[in-house]
């Protein structure tokens, strides 16, 4: 039986025991504002960030961006009467005509703007990728410097689902020429909410 | 201090002007090496292919010839690094770990030994450094920018002493020649691409000689030099910084 | 256990007759090493870091067994399924149970280097089961029937006039056509029906955490994420040696990563998966395959800490000159050549010996393996197992009788000056693999030791 033989092997072969490192700490951050740093990130792996008021703005935005017959969905509380609702319980099948999908984040990190997004955010959990524009609300105060805070942040959340999502999806692999848009989004756009 | 001279086994026979700089250098620093003339070779070509079994008898020689001196000076990164890496003798622990702890590369010996400050030396020309990977990773001659740390160069430090000299930039500041020990020929094609790329390096920057701590990396791209009839010429860093 | 038809000298050899390929090959490679340079630049902790995830790695490997089990009992919590598979064949064959028990002939695939060591799409196919890879580089390879010849880019050696031509010949793109936007789009679209129709997704495990018994899959293009979101049944290959202990340890892990690899800070997707969602199956099969040996070799089991990021091909001169498939291996490059000889020794001797030993891939690896020191250790232990030319132990041992002796060495040195003085064209002729492309020394007048000896100290 594999199990037992593998774990036989492990214990036969393995080394002496050796301690976990004391836990890494990130040097203090230069500031606690991370909109600038978070958003030239952004913008240098292809997405966008914008700076809104209110969900009226973001609406606008959005209605201006994007054609009445285009299928636009949401998870979002405050943007719900505006469009589509996600119905969690629909098969996944169902979105393979979305062209926009707006989420929201739980956070996002300046480092390398990648915003957390889990299982009840997404409503569905293929929506992020199969929609050919996303759309990420985030609090403006819910940016974080780095990963180590990130992980932090989640803690012990125990999602079943959880993704970091950082800009569109691409590719390189022709000749390590960057193509935007590859099997996910082909755009990302974070607003920045007050 | 008693201050030996190890003189790598190709250098010996088919270098020996970068034996003699060094030999020349060292005395003008008022030190009198002494040359154990029973010296042959310290194994590496055997090691590196896998024979280090086949190495006793150059270990054995090495320890009879280096056991009585404070230091161990010799014109090449590459020996020096398997001597401090790969030195023993079961029978002799001690005098083994002697010489391991005390052989030096002849750059470092300089500026971390004697601690040169000024040579009085003359060289008025272009001038390509070729870091050699064994004295640069291995014995950290210079810091290689594969890290993120303080840039600092041992070698540059003792040419940049030299009057006249001019110090190019290549494209890659410090990519392996390709030489590599057997390499050379048991992977030729490999290894004379890498030659022939580095040097393509040096000539795209107008160097008029390539120098290095290391005669074997030299060796191989003269070799690729002078097949391609080049007026570039390799010189032992040894060579430069007794310039007149 | 044998013999490859054509060593890595062999197919380098091959590889470097055309000199503009190689060009473009190896400057495409070191400017992905520059990138990552300045991604790494950006860090001043960088070093602080590697030197962390390698403690780390360390303490995985001597607690290897308890994270396993400690992984096992938080996944099956999960609502993970969880199989162990002791080699390949048993890896490929728990693969095809579960498409057999659903009654399933077609599965999607994502990046999984795994998957490519036990061979797994050439097992199912023969039994009849169809394997599209949706990863763009490994689709490209799959079509034109190549293994992929890089961990993370799968067809760097593939330029885009020869991608146009494979796209034209099987997804009917126009012939001629080789702009990368258009490649692009044309894979979205083709691989798009793929993710919606299949029922079946495979995917790889970049890092499994013990604490949570959650994996984690990094990609750019969302191809892992669109196979499994629309999956009933999600199947993740993984080594047994991707465990980490703490999900506090991915931020460590996630920082270096995708920098090493390509240079870019992250992946766009790094997808923690933790519970299949209602409805779905989720299956994890955990793979020794070799391992657990690898394990118990304490010069190379440092080998095992590997993330897959690619840094050490990227900086590999040998390997930017050479390719991939110079190495006859799944995984190539520096990393490949201290895995594969524990997996057959004989098979891949030559790989060790692909390697000057310059020492720039221990100094890219994030996870810090000495891997130029173990490429040195290998070579002894091949040569002691006797899988070395018998030339080659020939020349060595006469080299080490004539060098362990002075007046040996001084005869030979002599005997050397004099023929390339007095008979040149005894060396430098087409025998003389020096010779190819290298002119000889010039012989000197007298050695140094001869010199020393007429002029002693003196001038």
């Amino acid at each position: 039986m594999s199990k037992a033989e593998i774990l036989a092997a492990i214990q036969r072969n393995k080394p002496v025991d050796v301690e976990l490192p004391a836990p890494f700490v990130p040097g203090p951050a230069d500031k606690q504002d991370f909109r600038e740093s978070f958003s030239g990130m952004v913008n240098q792996i292809g997405g966008q960030v914008l700076s809104v008021e209110n969900w009226a703005a973001i609406e606008t935005y959005v209605h201006q961006h994007f054609r009445s017959d285009e299928r636009i969905v949401t998870t979002i509380e405050g943007l719900k009467p505006a469009f589509e609702n996600v119905d969690p319980t629909a098969d996944p099948h169902d979105l393979a005509d979305v062209s926009l999908a707006i989420l929201p984040g739980h956070f996002g990190v300046a480092e390398n703007a990648a915003v957390w997004l889990s299982d009840g955010q997404l409503g569905i959990r293929v929506l992020p990728f199969i929609c050919q524009h996303l759309v990420i609300v985030l609090k403006q105060d819910s940016l974080l410097a780095n990963m180590h805070e990130a992980y932090d942040r989640i803690g012990k959340d125990r999602q079943g689902f959880g993704v970091f999502i950082a800009g569109p999806s691409k590719t390189a692999d022709i000749e390590q020429s960057l193509v935007i848009g590859a099997h996910g989004a082909r755009s990302l756009l974070v607003f920045l909410l007050k | 201090m008693k201050v030996a001279l190890f003189i790598p086994c190709y250098v010996d026979q088919f270098y020996p002007k970068a034996a003699i700089a060094t030999l020349k250098l060292l005395q003008a620093l008022g030190i009198e090496p002494v040359y154990p003339s029973g010296q042959t070779c310290c194994g590496q070509p055997m090691s590196n292919s896998g024979f280090e079994h086949l190495s006793t008898g150059c270990n054995k020689l090495f320890i009879e010839n280096f056991a009585d001196f404070d230091y161990i000076v010799s014109p090449s990164g590459s020996c020096v690094l398997h001597i401090k890496e790969h030195l023993r003798d079961d029978a002799k622990p001690e005098t083994a770990k002697h010489i391991r702890h005390n052989t030096y590369e002849l750059v470092e010996f300089l500026t971390d030994v004697l601690k040169v400050e000024q040579l009085r030396a003359r060289f008025p020309y272009r001038v390509g450094l070729h870091q050699s990977c064994h004295g640069q990773r291995g014995l950290h001659l210079s810091q290689m920018s594969e890290l993120v740390a303080p840039a600092f160069s041992k070698p540059m430090q003792l040419l940049q002493m030299v009057e006249g000299i001019e110090l190019i930039n290549l494209s890659r500041s410090d990519e392996c020649c390709g030489f590599g020990g057997t390499f050379c020929v048991a992977e030729e094609a490999v290894s004379a691409k890498m030659g022939q790329d580095r040097v393509a390096d040096h000539i795209k920057h107008d160097a008029e000689y390539i120098t290095s701590s290391d005669m074997s990396c030299l060796m191989h791209m003269e070799g690729i030099l002078k097949r391609r009839k080049s007026a570039v010429k390799v010189l032992h860093i040894a060579e430069i910084l007794n310039a007149k | 256990m044998s013999k490859p038809e054509k060593d890595h000298a062999a197919l380098s050899d091959v590889f470097t007759r055309d000199t503009d390929r190689v060009d473009w090959h190896d400057e495409t490679l070191w400017w992905i090493r520059a990138k990552r340079d300045n991604a790494a630049h950006q860090l001043p902790e960088w070093e602080l870091l590697r030197e962390q995830a390698s403690q780390i790695k360390e303490n995985v490997l001597s607690r290897l067994d308890s994270y396993l089990l400690e992984f096992e009992v938080q996944a099956e919590k999960n609502g993970i399924i969880l199989h162990w598979a002791k080699d390949a064949a048993t890896h490929n064959q728990i693969v095809y149970d579960i498409l057999q028990r659903k009654g399933l002939k077609h599965m999607v695939k994502s990046k999984s280097m795994l998957t490519e060591e036990c061979h797994l799409n050439e097992f199912l196919e023969e039994k009849g089961v169809e394997v599209i890879d949706s990863d763009l580089g490994e689709r490209i390879v799959q079509l034109a029937k190549e293994p992929p010849s890089h961990i993370v880019l799968p067809c760097i050696h593939k330029k885009k006039e020869e991608i146009g031509e494979i796209f034209s010949q099987h997804l009917g793109t126009p012939a001629g056509i080789s702009d990368p936007k258009i490649l692009t789009e044309t894979a979205r679209n083709h691989l798009r029906q793929v993710f919606l129709t299949r029922k079946v997704a495979l995917t790889g495990v970049n890092f499994a955490v013990a604490e949570t018994g959650e994996f984690v899959v990094c990609t750019n293009e969302g191809n892992a994420d669109m196979g499994a979101h629309l999956s009933e049944v999600h199947i993740a290959a993984m080594g047994i040696e991707k465990i980490i202990p703490k999900r506090k340890h991915l931020g460590v892990f996630l920082r270096l990563l995708t920098r090493s690899a390509t240079g870019q800070p992250i992946t766009t997707y790094s997808s923690h998966y933790a519970k299949p969602r209602a409805g779905q199956e989720m299956h994890l099969i955990l793979v020794d395959n070799g391992r657990s040996a690898q394990l118990g070799r304490a010069d190379f089991r440092n080998s095992l800490k590997c993330i897959r990021c690619g840094a050490c091909m990227n900086t590999c001169p040998v390997y930017r000159r050479s390719g991939g498939h110079s190495y006859h291996t799944a995984i190539a490059g520096p990393i490949g050549s201290i895995l594969a000889p524990n997996l057959d020794m004989e098979k891949y001797a030559d790989l060790p010996f692909a390697s000057t030993l310059c020492g720039s891939c221990s100094n890219v690896c994030p996870v810090k393996i000495d891997i130029h020191n173990q490429l040195y250790k290998w070579r002894q232990v091949i040569v002691k197992a006797g899988y070395v030319d018998s030339k080659k132990v020939a020349a060595m041992k006469l080299m080490s009788f004539t060098l362990s002796n002075t007046a040996r060495f001084v005869m030979a040195g002599k005997a050397g000056r004099m023929v390339l003085k007095y008979a040149p064209f005894a060396v430098n002729n087409s025998q003389n693999v020096w010779y190819k492309q290298r002119e000889m020394p010039e012989p000197p007048e007298m050695s140094f030791r001869a010199w020393y000896k007429k002029h002693g100290n003196n001038e």
